[in-house]
């Protein structure tokens, strides 16, 4: 992407989530203050820069949609951004709060809440794609700092981000772990999850539980 | 002396917060008419999502809650399950999650100090601009922050959702030359970590005085992570299992987080809490740091948060050093769980406080009912109650964006997770 000679602005956004993913940025650490020094960070809230309907370059966004005003509010940051990225599992598939989707939620604000009328919440949590185009989605549970830095670093170089197309099974073996499943016979999703964990999991002694999100075929079972 | 005045302070966003949260307030002729703290995060019904999971994936689950303090909702979750299965983990275990709950501490505290609440007391927006002032301070925070990650990453694969904790222990026992070199990397910082106790507690805060209850968890041995009794300065000392007894839950129209009393007054819970009760069990030489400051504990100065902040950081690297130290290779990294239908309780201090979990398992160890009271909603009526009385002593009669900085400063004395305090809801229903 062509950038003006001015310094490329960047915003982060939240929506509903952990706030984990924007540590990707927030735990950088001596990488944060030399991204502040590339780029112009104009709204991150967490961060202390407040600045919601700016107009910039590229839009970090974390976390799903929520609510009805989470609809409205990422139509606003779709139409105030240049290259949007979504950061992580809530953004780009939903999130864990994704879960209710599958289940009967009606009924669970109101299990839950003694005053459901005081809510705004939508009956699911979706993915921002969902809603708006994405130009490109990182996947992570969370996503790490590598991720995001490398695809700002590819983006101020003018080229398009690419993301991997391995899953977990490659990193893993170029760790030099013992193959959990081969070994153990335990429960392992890395033939299908993406890579860029570094295979923690099972560098662990345990299976991936695929935080990184669906790689490839899966074969869900006969129906 | 006055005019009659109408001042109207409005954040829809409040920066520097984890989480969404924002502030209302009204002042009508020298009194505060309206004043909210509300937090509008959506909730994320985890209470629900838990519910039918098997016990081994509750930790990866509930750590989702707050990607600041995982570690934290983790240590609850598995105690709890722990409890509900009679299991009895190891010393090495206990250890090892001692270890582990220090970095989450050493991080969260400094992302705190630094990023979110620093600015405030030194007068800028953010802590990038301040860094262009007071590099080494910014550089300073930031490595002892990187460093609690560190020890997340050796001890849990990674310092945001580690994965290596688990019913009965760890899945496996980290490397002891990486342990070695994370032992050199924490002794080589512990003088930071002490002089930044001495920074914080040298900083120009208000002198505000107030009247409030803190609440810990206490044990005899040791300075609190994963064990022992909720006490207060009032006197409450009870099992874990006792919580609902004493402590009560209630939704407000204007926050999606619950409010918590204790006996049906507000109180406190976090580092200030945490060091008004337990500052004996904390060694003489990290409270010598403080002398000569205005700062000293107990104290009822709730700006004072931010060096009891400091001062547990001091804590945690020493902490970690000594564990590190004896640190050795087990036989085994968990014992076996045999899954029975029962409840249990977990309380952990995470940063921000007292978290507690109570869990009903079938005999398969599955959940059947889940409840999560997190540190922020525990604070929410604290924190209103500290707003009126600090609104006051500022003095009302200043402007209202000096009325605002005054207010968000006060609102991030308690470090506030608006992200952890939307995702538990309890499920029993008062509805008239």
């Amino acid at each position: 992407m062509a950038m003006n000679n001015t310094k490329p602005t960047v915003a982060v956004y939240k929506f509903s989530s952990c706030d984990g993913c924007q540590l990707a940025f927030l735990n950088a650490g001596e990488a944060l203050l030399q991204l502040a020094e590339r780029v112009e960070i104009l709204h991150f809230a967490e961060a202390g820069m407040l600045n919601e309907d700016v107009q910039v370059d590229i839009a970090f966004v974390e976390g799903s949609v929520n609510t009805h005003h989470d609809e409205e509010r990422i139509r606003q940051v779709r139409a105030n951004s240049r290259y949007l990225i979504t950061i992580g599992a809530c953004a780009t598939a939903g999130g864990v709060q994704a879960l209710r989707n599958i289940h009967d939620n009606g009924g669970w604000h109101q299990a839950i809440y003694a005053h459901p009328e005081y809510l705004d919440s939508l009956s699911t949590a979706t993915a921002i794609a969902k809603h708006v185009k994405v130009d490109l989605e990182l996947w992570g549970c969370p996503v790490n700092t590598q991720q995001v830095m490398q695809a700002v670093a590819t983006l101020l170089h003018g080229a398009n981000p690419a993301v991997s197309r391995e899953s977990v099974c490659a990193e893993c073996k170029r760790r030099g772990n013992v193959c959990v499943v081969v070994a153990q016979g335990q429960h392992c999703l890395g033939p299908h999850t993406h890579a860029g964990c570094n295979a923690i999991c099972p560098h662990m002694g345990r299976g991936c539980y695929g935080c990184y999100g669906p790689q490839g075929v899966i074969y869900a079972g006969a129906a | 002396m006055q005019e009659q005045r109408k001042v109207s302070v409005r954040v829809p966003v409040l920066a520097r917060v984890e989480g969404e949260g924002a502030l209302e307030l009204d002042i009508d002729n020298g009194t505060i008419t309206n004043l909210k703290f509300s937090i509008f995060e959506p909730p994320r019904l985890f209470e629900k999502l838990l519910e039918g999971r098997d016990f081994q994936e509750v930790p990866d689950i509930t750590a989702r809650i707050c990607g600041i303090c995982p570690v934290a909702y983790q240590m609850s979750a598995l105690h709890a399950a722990e409890m509900a299965f009679a299991v009895q983990i190891t010393p090495w275990a206990r250890a090892l999650r001692r270890l582990l709950y220090c970095g989450e501490w050493i991080q969260s505290h400094a992302l705190h100090i630094h990023l979110l609440a620093a600015p405030d007391f030194l007068g800028f927006d953010n802590a990038l601009t301040m860094a262009k002032t007071f590099p080494r301070v910014v550089s300073r925070g930031l490595k002892l922050q990187g460093l609690g990650n560190r020890i997340m990453r050796v001890v849990g694969g990674r310092s945001v959702h580690p994965v290596n904790a688990c019913a009965g222990g760890f899945y496996s026992a980290p490397p002891l030359d990486e342990m070695q070199t994370l032992r050199e990397e924490l002794e080589a910082a512990r003088a930071d970590a002490y002089e930044l106790v001495r920074w914080v507690a040298n900083l120009p805060m208000p002198d505000d005085q107030q009247d409030f209850v803190s609440v810990a968890l206490h044990h005899p041995d040791e300075y609190p992570f994963n064990q022992g009794r909720i006490i207060s300065s009032d006197g409450l000392d009870i099992g874990i299992e006792e919580y609902e007894q004493h402590f009560n839950e209630f939704q407000m129209p204007h926050s999606t987080a619950l409010h918590a009393h204790l006996h049906g007054k507000p109180y406190l819970v976090g580092p200030l809490a945490r060091v008004n009760l337990l500052h004996g069990q904390l060694p003489s030489h990290l409270l010598e740091l403080l002398a000569g400051s205005p700062v000293q504990f107990p104290s009822r100065n709730m700006f004072h948060s931010m060096a009891a902040r400091a001062l547990e950081i001091a804590y945690s690297v020493d902490e970690a050093i000594r564990l590190l130290a004896e640190y050795s290779l087990p036989d085994q990294p968990h014992v076996p769980v045999t899954t029975r239908a029962a409840s249990g309780f977990g309380c952990t201090e995470a940063p921000r406080g007292l978290l507690w979990h109570r869990y009903d398992f079938n005999a398969d160890g599955t959940v059947k009912t889940a409840r999560i009271v997190p540190p922020t909603s525990q604070n929410q009526a604290r924190m209103e109650q500290d707003l009126h009385q600090s609104l006051q002593t500022f003095g009302l009669e200043h402007d209202a964006t000096a009325l605002r900085l005054r207010a968000e400063q006060v609102i991030r004395n308690y470090d506030p997770c608006i992200s952890c305090a939307t995702h538990f809801l309890r499920l029993k229903v008062n509805r008239s």
